[in-house]
């Protein structure tokens, strides 16, 4: 008898489960092999569902040792590199070449690797000491920002995603993300390697649906610190603008080559931080009696 | 008028679990929503109940119960707020001339394991002090034991003496501790008869505080009551509602049990903390039309 294939159902990822939307609505993507997925379309609740696990995430991942940091996002590296068949199929089914397909997969490997690396050593490099004119030790430490919502790259199925999903949670914080709309399957899936790689439930939120529909409900929401746009829609953009004032969210627009490698680096951490100064009230603290 | 506590109604759970999972399909939006949130916070006794309390803990409660969220001008006070008796004096002094009253827990409070002499110091020391209004714990033990007269000779004596100072009586069943909704439904009773102003469910000191389906069959109780004698009795759950969603499906149920003469604070309590701010959240979100954040409201 023949067997019939078991599918998988697409749901959306929020608080390290995978839900349907709330708001019960589809969008059909049409696969390669003539097949049709139901995307969820997420809605504005979802995304506050999203928000609410974020934030209550945050004080945990952020309190964690950097280093301990490093090991997760090693982890989910070394997760996606088991399951890298999984994505090589998927990534054919939405229109890759087999040979962009593979390369797509391993640079999401290697960029997870790259900032796993950085998650304890950001910190040294964007830290410093400061000479003031009174007697305090002034030193200044960068600290994550908070919840960052982050609208990922139209064109890229899995690279474009890890490629923001990384350095912000490198740098401690929590994530929402809205995957690309006619990229949305591999996201799903990647989910599934989070939901398996010790990264607390929250710290990393991912739905699918519309852009047009969603980014000035990203942009609005009182409780998100940042928000990346990775597309270059100008109206979008402006509404992102104007709708961030609200609480005063830091914006960045990160239309990026992903597979360009001079697109990774510390200073995509660091946009995510804020620079947080002590003064200290102590006079001499080195043997040589300086002042800083 | 006798009542057999023997004969209290049993409760179908099946029965009341359904109902209570059709109450939380009700869709309440808009100005509706707005308004049962306002109501909401306006029916909050605003509760500090913990071993760290200090002067300056209860006088910044007293503040946050007359001005829940300044940003908002309209928002109404909570209905009181609720301290151990040794807080009412600061408390009582905070709220000067607001309408918000002060209520203490007492007869040994939350345990209720203590002499009848002892309760009646408790519950005359928070009188003495100006409170408007005494939460009392029923001694669950003898409840247990099916000593039903003691619990009921202990409310009527706790009773007499909150009526000697015009003050008003809650009676807590630690609904956690007596377990089924039959031994709820007698307590609810005992306590009614017995003349209690308000039935109220836990103290918050346990695990299983305030549910849905708890509150109903005391709501049940309050009903069957007033059809018999035509006196109100007011209702209060306390503990785990924090959130504004919760406390909206609990006036839902309250309006469709109980009917518009108890959607007031002088008839229906939130004993919560936290659910006030979940509520200037909501609150905020209605007003300003984008999401809301914790960052802007003050915690205590």
């Amino acid at each position: 008898m023949e067997r019939i294939e078991v599918l998988k159902t697409y749901k959306i990822f929020i608080g390290g489960q995978f839900p349907r939307t709330e708001s019960g609505r589809y969008y059909p993507l049409k696969l390669k092999n003539n097949m049709t997925v139901n995307v969820s379309l997420s809605s504005r609740k979802d995304f506050r569902n999203a928000v609410i696990a974020a934030r209550g995430a945050f004080s945990g991942w952020s309190a964690r040792a950097a280093f301990n940091r490093g090991q997760i996002l090693y982890r989910i590296a070394e997760m996606l590199e088991g399951r890298k068949e999984q994505f090589l199929e998927e990534l054919k089914q939405l229109g890759y070449t087999p040979a962009a397909a593979k390369k797509e997969v391993e640079q999401s490997i290697d960029r997870l690797v790259y900032y796993a690396g950085w998650c304890d050593k950001y910190q040294q490099l964007f830290s410093s000491v400061n000479p003031v004119a009174t007697s305090h030790f002034n030193f200044s430490v960068p600290e994550p920002m908070g919840v960052v919502a982050i609208l990922a790259d139209e064109s890229s199925a899995l690279l474009g995603l890890v490629s923001v999903i990384a350095p912000a949670i490198a740098g401690g914080n929590t994530c929402i993300v809205l995957a690309s709309e006619s990229k949305p399957t591999c996201s799903i899936t990647f989910a599934e390697v989070i939901a398996t790689s010790d990264v607390p439930g929250g710290v990393v939120n991912i739905v699918t649906g519309n852009r047009k529909e969603l980014h000035s409900h990203f942009s609005s929401h009182m409780d998100v610190n940042a928000i990346i746009n990775c597309n270059s829609e100008k109206d979008f953009n402006k509404t992102i603008g104007e709708n961030a004032s609200l609480n005063v969210k830091r914006v960045f627009t990160w239309n990026k080559n992903w597979s360009d490698e001079k697109e990774q680096g510390p200073y995509f951490i660091t946009d995510l931080q804020e620079i947080k100064t002590t003064w200290h009230p102590i006079e001499n603290i080195g043997v040589s009696g300086i002042k800083y | 008028m006798t009542y057999d506590f023997r004969q209290s109604p049993v409760v179908d759970q099946v029965g009341i679990e359904e109902r209570v999972a059709r109450f939380n399909t009700r869709s309440i939006k808009k100005g509706s929503k707005v308004q049962a949130l306002k109501l909401a916070l306006n029916m909050i006794d605003l509760t500090t109940l913990e071993g760290k309390d200090t002067e300056g803990k209860v006088t910044q409660m007293c503040y946050k119960a007359m001005h829940p969220h300044l940003a908002l001008p309209d928002l109404p006070s909570t209905a009181a707020v609720c301290v151990y008796p040794t807080m009412v004096k600061v408390a009582k002094e905070a709220l000067k001339g607001s309408k918000v009253k002060v209520a203490s827990v007492s007869t040994a409070f939350p345990s209720g394991n203590s002499t009848m002499q002892i309760k009646l110091l408790d519950t005359k020391l928070a009188l003495d002090n100006g409170a408007d209004e005494i939460d009392m714990v029923i001694s669950r033990g003898e409840f247990l034991k099916g000593n039903y007269n003691f619990v009921f000779d202990e409310i009527a004596a706790i009773k007499d003496l909150t009526h000697k100072y015009n003050a008003r009586l809650k009676v807590i069943f630690e609904t956690g501790e007596i377990s089924t909704l039959d031994n709820v439904r007698r307590a609810s009773d005992i306590a009614i008869y017995a003349g209690a102003d308000f039935i109220k469910t836990s103290t918050g000191k346990i695990g299983v505080a305030a549910t849905m389906p708890v509150t109903l069959v005391m709501l049940d109780a309050i009903k069957d009551y007033y059809f018999k004698t035509g006196i109100q009795v007011g209702m209060k759950p306390a503990g785990g509602i924090s959130t504004a969603k919760g406390a909206l499906q609990y006036l839902v149920m309250l309006h469709e049990t109980l009917g518009n003469a108890w959607l007031d604070n002088k008839w229906f309590r939130f004993g919560a903390s936290s659910l006030a701010n979940d509520l200037i959240l909501q609150l905020e979100k209605e007003a300003k039309g984008v999401y809301f954040s914790k960052d802007y409201i003050s915690v205590d």
